[in-house]
């Protein structure tokens, strides 16, 4: 492929009423850092149709494993999960070999950042970060601990709900996403006004992993599945396109 | 009723968060775990053209810079040609990672500079590095392009700067050359406020 093969390509476009306003008074940090214009839409060009892709040569198996990848004098404090699920696009297809990486708080609800100084402890055989290729059928497995909720600065008395924040490239840069997950069942995801900044309640439900007990491992780790869907290419019939569509 | 379509809707964007360096920058968190942290070169050993350095900072709509802002980088070789796509010369990423002093909010990087890329309709776009901001308090990332203030004729031919209706707030897009440093300030909000892009 050429830069040349790119030209009959778009991605089908954002729904920005489907994504989080950048003003969401509510999560008062955006009140100052959210653009007062409008964007500038612009069509697809080369610079946003392609993106960096990564190999196994860059990251190691371990990297997947949040149990293990930070671990010293044993396994960290928590219960023990594997998050699993596929990345897609628009069109239903996966989205194979395109990294996914993901950040969390430990057990206690604690992150391993000088920044953070919740009193809850930091855990010492835990990082509390991950990093992974999706395989040929886009699917993506991590094995970690289930991330406490948190209390932070916005109303006096917010608190987040347990999630895992997320980041995928896919093959373009115009699809690069960073989102977070939730965990089924956890009252506090309604009150979460990081949450709310989404105005569409189904596109909240898509942030939420659902229990999966079939990918559980008896005695060991319970599963929830997460599938995340990036942008897709919109069909351009009629477009002097020899491949087709 | 009709018949439904088959597509799925794109995931919906959530804020990076403080502590986005964990996930994408551990050693910026303050922490070593991998092997290898991915983003610190985007050029590599031995790249093609001239060697540049950015510096910056992002402001936030009071004009306080944004210090926990996290900017990945998305450029073509000197050849304008992007990996990936088209062969470039052995070790150029075109893709960075770049974190601002924690104390300061000022950044630099280090990196080629971009040749001219071909649009859909075959015009030549001014060279330009292609920015993505995300930090708390940005729901959804925040995509930009950083052009060169010592390219006027290229920046003046340059069919997405054209699309900018204000005239000028194209310089917002333009980095002040001086030799091969550049500066660029990206401002988030209210006075000079940059030309974000929905790509």
């Amino acid at each position: 492929m050429t830069q040349n093969d790119l030209f009959g390509r778009h991605l089908i476009q954002r729904d920005r009423e489907w994504h989080p306003p950048a003003y969401a008074p509510d999560y008062k940090t955006s009140v100052a850092r959210s653009p007062k214009l409008a964007l500038l839409s612009i069509e697809n060009t080369a610079s946003e149709l392609t993106g960096p892709t990564f190999g196994h040569g860059d990251i190691d198996p371990i990297d997947s494993d949040l149990l293990r990848n930070y671990a010293s004098t044993g396994d960290p404090i928590g219960e023990r999960i594997i998050v699993h699920g596929r990345v897609l696009d628009e069109n239903a297809r996966p989205v194979p070999h395109t990294m996914v990486e993901i950040w969390q708080a430990n057990a206690g609800g604690r992150y391993r950042h000088r920044k953070d100084s919740y009193l809850a402890p930091i855990d010492p055989n835990f990082g509390g970060c991950g990093r992974t290729l999706t395989d040929a059928e886009g699917r993506y497995a991590f094995r970690t601990v289930k991330p406490g909720a948190y209390p932070w600065r916005n109303w006096v008395n917010n608190w987040r709900p347990a999630h895992i924040h997320f980041s995928v490239f896919g093959t373009a840069f115009a699809q690069r996403l960073i989102t977070q997950m939730y965990f089924e069942g956890d009252p506090l995801i309604a009150k979460c006004p990081i949450v709310r900044t989404i105005p569409d309640q189904r596109a909240i439900d898509q942030l939420v992993a659902v229990l999966d007990l079939n990918a559980s491992v008896p005695l060991d780790s319970i599963a929830y599945k997460f599938d995340i869907v990036l942008r897709g290419h919109r069909s351009t019939f009629f477009e002097n396109r020899p491949e087709g569509n | 009723m009709v018949q439904t379509l088959p597509y799925l809707k794109e995931s919906a964007s959530q804020t990076a968060g403080p502590y986005v360096h964990i996930g994408l920058a551990p050693g910026a968190a303050g922490f070593d775990i991998y092997r290898r942290e991915l983003g610190h070169d985007i050029a590599g050993p031995h790249p093609n053209g001239e060697r540049i350095t950015v510096t910056g900072s992002v402001f936030d709509g009071t004009g306080a810079p944004v210090k926990d802002v996290l900017i990945e980088v998305w450029q073509a070789n000197a050849d304008g040609l992007y990996p990936g796509t088209d062969d470039v010369e052995d070790g150029f990423r075109g893709w960075g990672r770049v974190i601002p002093d924690f104390d300061t909010g000022a950044f630099r990087f280090d990196t080629v500079k971009p040749g001219a890329v071909t649009d859909r309709d075959g015009r030549r776009m001014a060279p330009h590095l292609n920015l993505w901001l995300v930090a708390r308090g940005i729901n959804v990332g925040l995509n930009t392009r950083m052009y060169f203030g010592d390219e006027p004729g290229a920046n003046a031919a340059d069919p997405v700067l054209a699309l900018v209706e204000q005239a000028h707030r194209r310089d917002t897009l333009i980095a002040r050359a001086e030799g091969a440093t550049y500066h660029f300030d990206v401002r988030l909000q209210g006075d000079g406020e940059t030309v974000f892009f929905d790509i």
